[in-house]
């Protein structure tokens, strides 16, 4: 049995239903990342995770233990907002001691009592230093800078030793040189408290780099999981692979065993792959590293875009009138707008997604 | 082109420009007549005697009644109004626009309408006429919507994250409100029911209407002693004590709304706000809309219905002058009367709110400003029986013998709808970015079509609302009106309040139909403002 499980999870937002069966698991311990786009009801998963939606149908098991019906503030799995929530007319510190006064390890919630307040002070501190924050606890909330917010919100939220912790889109508020040093800090932070985290994004880049394991939500139901690489090198179908920013997708039928027929001809796959019966039609991905520009490839193409990424050059080639993208490092010259090229295609980076 | 220094120069110079007719107008017609109030106490009369009259039994039984009931007003309408501004928060339910908007109805109607409105409730020649219980149902009637709008409004854009936050932490339902949502609601909550205890201190058409000779107010107290009694001395004594309060209570209020400004991320309504489901929820929004719309309702449809009472004989009365008649022409001339008086306090008011509204824009930024701010707000706290009692006694004689003259009754309504233009001026003024006209002028705009394009369709909304709120201030105002008006130069309000004093059906029942017109005109105006509101938040 999993650490956490979710089993058939329903919900519907004005008689259109949202998730429709949603089944995952995540490990004790794991960083699991639900992946999907807008509007795909990753957030509200998250909500009925914390207690505060409920679902239509199915459960929730933590550590085994039933979790569908219990209230938010006695589940233990605390929930950090996107816009962080943080309560404006208390002090850094007592943003921190928050949760702990109402931690269910305390046998009665501390209120507004002074002495059991200065208890917490060493935790707090404690909390603060964790993220960064050493000497901010008399601060005002209000004060802070958005990266600070964000350290204070984790802080917050990590205060009561959760049983689980859910992110909502933990980087999405905040501007990318931030996002990227954060990127790095939060799982540091995350695997040294040792916390099992479900968190929500809309950027794959931040869920591969974030995550032990990637959950793709899509039409209501989680459509694929597993570790990163796993699913960015095998997408379950088109929609996970352009989700995931691959292109290279094309619609193929069967001809033979192993051998599918594309615009740009017959190709062969991996005799791993297992394909329909011949005359099945489908969907091939073509993995960027999979086209290796040569002297004398057996297709040749001219290039039509080329873009600098910094550390890389993506470069997108029109092949007999179909569009094959792919990326290079710095190494070599990059190709330049309207120069030829010949290629060949690697047969271990095609994929048949059905 | 003018030199940086040139321009800074002309720009401090003109607001003083602007100014210059508004504050000459404030000073004649606002500090010119409390001063008189002062002179007739300190000067003309015995100046060591204003204390005993103050401290005399009959005064501070007045006193006592006024805080007392006023006290007892706010907490009422707090009990009615919270659970109202929990669910107009937090719940989208059928129905809920037009309470909302039906809500709003009392806060422009005129007292004079409400008491009528309320005797019509009770009966008119029933004891239950002057009871404490008419008086504080009106007063629930009338500043519910206070509640409603300003917590309701700020409870609604309250990011329901941060109770959410608090529940996920580990806080109970009640923990997570007690920490979170009760601090932040806070000063809103205190600044509007400090609101409703300052319009129920004030309170004056209510109590003499409804209160009969049993109950007494500050303002009713100075209208009797002035009017019944021709005791100005008292009367002025006791207006410089309602002043005193007055100004003590308008200063707490708006220290407690600058609390209003901790910087929260307000959330627009629609993400706050779903359909009940369960029973619980059903029930409260059921119960609360049932009983609000009953309160709301309630005395408005039996002012209409009652005023029909005798076919259309009580609106026909209107147009006859019996012989005996108490105004000297029919009745129906107390309309023309007051549609002629608002258009004039209309006009001025919008001339000379659109002066100070400009000038204070420009003064805002700069030192002082506030001072400013507050000058023009002062009317707003005053109560208009003190005023119509600073004009009685100063503009009797010259140098501005304006007694009994119409122009006196315009001036005084500019005066107390000024405020009013200026509120909805100024944030209509000070919402255009100069990003929005540069943009315009990139966009190939000459500064005219700027103007036409950017300036205007901002501003003309709020012009609209402007004009509405003087018209209405000016057709329902009483108190002041009371003091000064002519027998024969009556307004509607006048003419309603002196056929209510009238034995006898057909004189009860011309009130009732001088009601309804007059609240028609002010509901007519309200859903006019409604229309041309600037998009928003509101608050007062």
């Amino acid at each position: 049995m999993s650490f956490l499980e979710l089993i058939n999870i329903h919900k519907s937002y004005d008689s259109a239903p949202l998730l429709c069966g949603v089944n995952f698991a995540v490990e004790r311990g794991e960083i699991a990342c639900l992946l999907g786009s807008s509007g795909s009801g990753k957030t509200t998963l998250l909500r009925i995770l914390a207690g505060l939606e409920e679902t239509e149908a199915g459960r929730i098991l933590l550590e085994g233990q039933e979790l569908t019906h219990v209230p938010a503030h006695q589940r233990g799995v605390v929930l950090m907002f996107q816009d962080y929530a943080l309560f404006p007319h208390k002090t850094v510190a007592e943003n921190v001691a928050f949760g702990l006064r109402y931690a269910p390890t305390t046998d009665s919630p501390v209120k507004s009592n002074r002495v059991a307040r200065e208890l917490l002070v060493p935790k707090v501190e404690a909390m603060l230093a964790l993220v960064g924050l050493e000497g901010f606890g008399a601060r005002d909330v209000n004060s802070l800078s958005g990266g600070e917010r964000q350290r204070v919100a984790l802080a917050r939220s990590l205060a009561p030793q959760p049983r689980l912790l859910l992110l909502d889109e933990p980087l999405g508020a905040l501007d990318r040189n931030l996002r990227e040093r954060l990127l790095e800090e939060l799982p540091t932070i995350l695997r040294q408290v040792g916390v099992t985290t479900v968190t929500v994004t809309h950027d794959q880049e931040e869920a591969l780099a974030l995550a032990d394991r990637v959950i793709l939500l899509h039409e209501g139901r989680a459509v694929q999981q597993g570790a990163p690489e796993a699913v960015y090198a095998a997408p379950a179908n088109a929609w996970v692979a352009r989700f995931l920013g691959l292109q290279n997708l094309f619609s193929a039928k069967v001809v033979a065993a192993h051998h599918v027929e594309i615009a740009l001809g017959v190709l062969e796959l991996a005799e791993t792959i297992t394909l329909p019966p011949p005359g099945s039609t489908g969907t091939v991905l073509i993995q960027p590293w999979g086209i290796q520009p040569t002297e004398n490839g057996r297709l040749r193409a001219h290039v039509v875009k080329r873009s600098f990424h910094g550390s890389y050059y993506r470069v997108e080639v029109d092949c007999g009138g179909t569009s094959l993208s792919f990326t290079q490092g710095l190494r070599q010259p990059a190709p330049r707008v309207g120069m030829e090229l010949s290629f060949n295609l690697e047969p271990a980076a095609l994929r048949w997604l059905g | 082109m003018p030199t940086p220094r040139a321009s800074r120069a002309s720009r401090q110079l003109q607001p003083w420009v602007l100014l210059l007719l508004p504050l000459l107008f404030l000073t004649l017609f606002y500090f010119y007549p409390l001063a008189a109030i002062f002179r007739v106490s300190f000067v003309e009369n015995d100046a060591s005697a204003v204390l005993p009259r103050l401290l005399s039994a009959g005064t501070l039984r007045v006193l006592g009644f006024t805080f007392g009931q006023a006290l007892l007003s706010t907490a009422l309408t707090l009990l009615l109004g919270l659970p109202g501004a929990y669910i107009f928060a937090h719940y989208d339910f059928p129905g809920k626009t037009l309470l909302q908007a039906l809500a709003t109805v009392p806060f422009v109607l005129p007292t004079v309408v409400v008491a009528t409105a309320f005797t019509a409730l009770t009966g008119s020649q029933s004891e239950l006429r002057y009871t404490l219980g008419a008086i504080l149902l009106a007063h629930i009637f009338y500043n519910v919507t206070v509640i409603l709008r300003m917590v309701g409004g700020f409870w609604a854009n309250l990011d329901p994250h941060l109770e959410q936050a608090a529940r996920t932490l580990g806080a109970s339902p009640w923990n997570a409100f007690r920490e979170v949502t009760l601090p932040l609601l806070a000063p809103a909550l205190g600044a509007a029911a400090m609101l409703v205890f300052i319009f129920c201190f004030t309170s004056f058409g209510v109590i003499l209407i409804l209160g009969g000779p049993r109950f007494a107010t500050l303002e009713v107290e100075i209208y009797r002693q002035t009017i019944n009694f021709a005791n100005l001395p008292l009367a002025a004594a006791l207006s410089l004590l309602q002043i005193g309060i007055t100004l003590m209570l308008t200063l707490t209020y708006t220290r407690l709304q600058t609390g209003l400004a901790r910087p929260l991320e307000l959330r627009p309504q629609w993400a706050t706000q779903r359909r009940p489901h369960h029973f619980p929820e059903i029930a409260l929004v059921s119960a609360t809309v049932l009983l609000l719309g009953l309160l709301l309702i309630a005395p408005l449809l039996t002012l209409i219905t009652r005023s029909f009472g005798d076919g259309l004989h009580y609106y026909t009365a209107l147009f006859e002058n019996p012989r005996r008649s108490i105004f000297y022409v029919p009745p129906i001339m107390a309309i023309w009367n007051s549609a002629r008086f608002a258009l004039a306090t209309t006009a001025l008011a919008l001339f000379l709110g659109l002066l100070t509204s400009l000038a204070l824009l420009r003064q805002r930024l700069a030192s002082g400003g506030w001072v400013l701010d507050a000058l023009f707000m002062l009317p707003l706290g005053t109560s208009a029986v003190t005023l119509g009692l600073g004009y009685l006694i100063s503009m009797g004689r010259p140098p501005l013998a304006l007694r009994g003259t119409p122009l006196l009754i315009i001036c005084g309504h500019t005066l107390v709808a000024l405020p009013f233009v200026v509120r909805s001026l100024l944030p209509a003024l000070q919402s255009i970015r100069p990003a929005l006209r540069e943009a315009a002028a990139t966009l190939g705009a000459a500064p005219i079509h700027v103007f036409i394009e950017v300036d205007l369709p901002i501003v003309r909304r709020a012009l609209a609302v402007g004009s509405v709120f003087a018209f209405t201030v000016s057709m329902g105002e009483f108190g002041a009106t009371s003091m000064i008006a002519r027998p024969e130069l009556p307004t509607l309000p006048i003419a309603i309040y002196r056929f209510l004093s009238l034995p006898g059906a057909l004189n009860y029942g011309q009130a009732l139909a001088m009601s309804t017109i007059l609240m028609m005109v002010c509901v007519v105006g309200f859903v006019a403002m409604e229309r041309s509101r600037p998009l928003g938040m509101q608050t007062f």
